[in-house]
């Protein structure tokens, strides 16, 4: 009798110890890799505050001794950041609204309409997904200096607002959208048209800020499209506004480290105003990678 | 009878007119899809035959296999085996370190991702916060994070510091070294992308059904054996999905090896589209580098299919 009241008991305590040195040890694994990936990023900043011959001293100090911010001054002499930020914004603006309009525009389409063909046109979409860009960014690359849009942020515009990423991206949150809803309205008198702008996009508000944010940050960071087409420094996006300061300078450790703090302040202030809608992009689609 | 006819002429005419609004919802987009992506992709194909060093149109050669044979080095490998191919050729040597990487990037990615989404799916106090903080170099842009890791793994950055303090003596700048190199861009996207695929698990797991765990639960399974025989079969299709996903992507690899390491040292982090590059806009051979480019299509492509294959089989299961 004895035996058998007490065991159950032991073994709970057991369970308990074992719960906690889990607990404890699940949390020293995710402090670490936490830590792993702000590593770089600590770094960047604290060497960004340093002199020069500071940056890679032992043993190295991760608060600087006295804190330089005159290199964020000296950076916008030393690299036309303003430009590059300038021709950035420029470029994700404009192919943040072309993307956005004309792939919700398609997407209704392809969620909502009967008609023929369409089945066969996604497929169409969804197979580019599968092609990688780099397979044929030459003939891209030739078409666009044929129109005479080489050399100019057009270039990248025109490349960047058609991808199929979008539609597909649109036309799964659009397909969760009850069918009911557009026929209620058409019956009421509603052109197609008029479903679009007063039923679809209030509906689909969610979607269309994760595709925002996704087609803003790509073009933000994109680095090998830049690389290609803009040529002159009046026309270079940050990436490589900031890879050419490098090359240049590549020994000004601690402005190097100061210009890269600053490129990645936008991004930063609009993942972090935004997150929720990346996590829930990324969990619908799982695409872009 | 003719009722019914005068019927179906109106349906034709509704249904004309339906297919038409259609096509102008689909119009803006497509013309644009179709003249920037399609036609390019068919361009590119044609290319591949064709010798053009990149002048006015009518400088271009119709040489049909040419260029292949010119990639593969056809006759020296037939004379020398295929060991020549994969260590003097530029195709087999690109070849060979997009493998390699890819063979490493894809499953360590994956374990760390597992392993965090597990960890935070556990309701962990900040939760959120480790999310945001983990996902974070996923959004940073490369050039600024590229740089940055260059400078740690230099020969006196705190990278190699930091391993002296723990005895292992290694004092050579990574990204110079050239068995080293391929580490430090397998190190950095790794570290990027953890994060990423990090959150496709967690978005899996909330899919997993608690039942099953209450059933294992029952059982007497551990927290081991419940991570081993239910998490991890239920999480079967998303491993599937994210390690297609994650090979293609390392298939195309090309920003993290030309801002850190250029291709170097020698050739010992040159990948297929580093390859591509070059040839196209430093060589000017446009031929050529639409043959390597027709190599790095077919391998996604049939990454693609059987992708596509394999998911109606999980669908049947």
């Amino acid at each position: 009798m004895t035996l058998s009241t007490s065991r159950p008991r032991e073994v709970r305590k057991d369970n308990r110890t074992l719960h906690l040195i889990g607990k404890i040890l699940l949390y020293v694994v995710l402090i670490a890799l936490a830590a792993f990936t702000l590593v770089p990023f600590v770094w960047m900043i604290s060497s960004s505050l340093k002199l020069d011959r500071e940056v890679f001293t032992w043993p190295m100090r991760w608060i600087p001794e006295t804190f330089h911010w005159e290199n964020y001054v000296k950076i916008w002499d030393k690299v036309p950041m303003l430009t590059y930020f300038k021709n950035t914004a420029f470029i994700a603006l404009f192919v943040t609204f072309i993307q956005t309009l004309t792939s919700s525009f398609a997407s209704y389409a392809f969620a909502k309409l009967q008609f023929k063909g369409r089945d066969v046109l996604f497929i169409c979409y969804i197979a580019t997904i599968a092609v990688p860009w780099q397979a044929y960014m030459l003939p891209q690359f030739i078409m666009m200096r044929s129109f005479g849009l080489y050399d100019t942020p057009w270039a990248m515009i025109v490349l960047q607002s058609f991808s199929a990423f979008g539609v597909f991206l649109m036309r799964q949150f659009y397909q969760n959208i009850p069918t009911e809803l557009c026929e209620a309205a058409r019956i009421d008198g509603l052109s197609e048209y008029g479903i679009w702008l007063r039923i679809m996009l209030p509906l689909s508000k969610a979607a269309i800020a994760t595709l925002i944010i996704f087609t803003f940050v790509g073009t933000w960071n994109d680095y090998m499209g830049p690389l290609i087409y803009l040529t002159r420094e009046t026309n270079k996006t940050i990436q490589v506004g900031l890879k050419r300061f490098i090359q240049e300078n590549s020994s000004d450790y601690h402005l190097i480290m100061a210009a890269s703090v600053v490129s990645l302040l936008p991004v930063s202030i609009v993942f972090l105003a935004l997150q929720k809608y990346f996590v829930e992009g990324i969990a619908t689609s799982g695409l872009k990678g | 009878m003719v009722q019914k006819k005068a019927a179906k002429r109106k349906m034709g005419k509704l249904e004309r007119k339906n297919t038409l609004i259609a096509y102008s919802f689909l119009a803006p987009n497509f013309i644009g899809f179709a003249v920037f992506t399609l036609v390019p992709v068919l361009f590119s194909i044609f290319l591949s035959f064709v010798s053009w060093k990149g002048g006015s149109f009518d400088t271009i050669q119709w040489v049909g296999l040419e260029n292949y044979d010119t990639i593969f080095k056809t006759a020296k490998v037939a004379e020398k085996g295929i060991g020549y191919f994969f260590n003097k050729v530029d195709l087999g040597i690109t070849l060979k370190n997009t493998l390699f990487y890819t063979v490493v990037t894809v499953p360590l990615t994956l374990v760390f991702a597992i392993a965090l989404a597990w960890f935070l799916n556990k309701a962990v106090k900040g939760a959120v916060a480790f999310r945001t903080i983990l996902f974070f170099p996923y959004v940073a842009s490369m050039v600024a994070i590229c740089v940055c890791w260059n400078f740690m793994l230099m020969k006196n950055g705190p990278v190699n510091q930091f391993l002296n303090a723990f005895g292992i003596p290694f004092n050579k700048s990574w990204t110079a070294d050239s068995s080293m190199a391929i580490w430090a861009i397998i190190l950095v996207s790794v570290w990027r992308n953890m994060g990423y695929y990090m959150i496709i698990y967690l978005a899996a797991l909330q899919g997993v059904p608690a039942e099953l765990y209450e059933a294992a639960t029952i059982d007497g399974a551990g927290r081991w054996k419940q991570f081993r025989h239910v998490t991890l079969p239920q999480l079967r299709p998303t491993t599937f999905f994210a390690s297609i996903m994650m090979i293609i992507s390392c298939f195309k690899i090309y920003d993290v090896v030309a801002i850190m390491t250029d291709g170097g040292p020698g050739r010992s982090t040159k990948m297929l589209v580093t390859y591509i590059y070059a040839e196209a806009f430093n060589n000017f051979n446009f031929g050529i580098a639409s043959a390597i480019a027709m190599i790095l299509l077919i391998l996604v492509l049939t990454i693609t299919i059987i992708q596509f294959s394999m998911e109606k089989k999980f669908a049947n299961d």
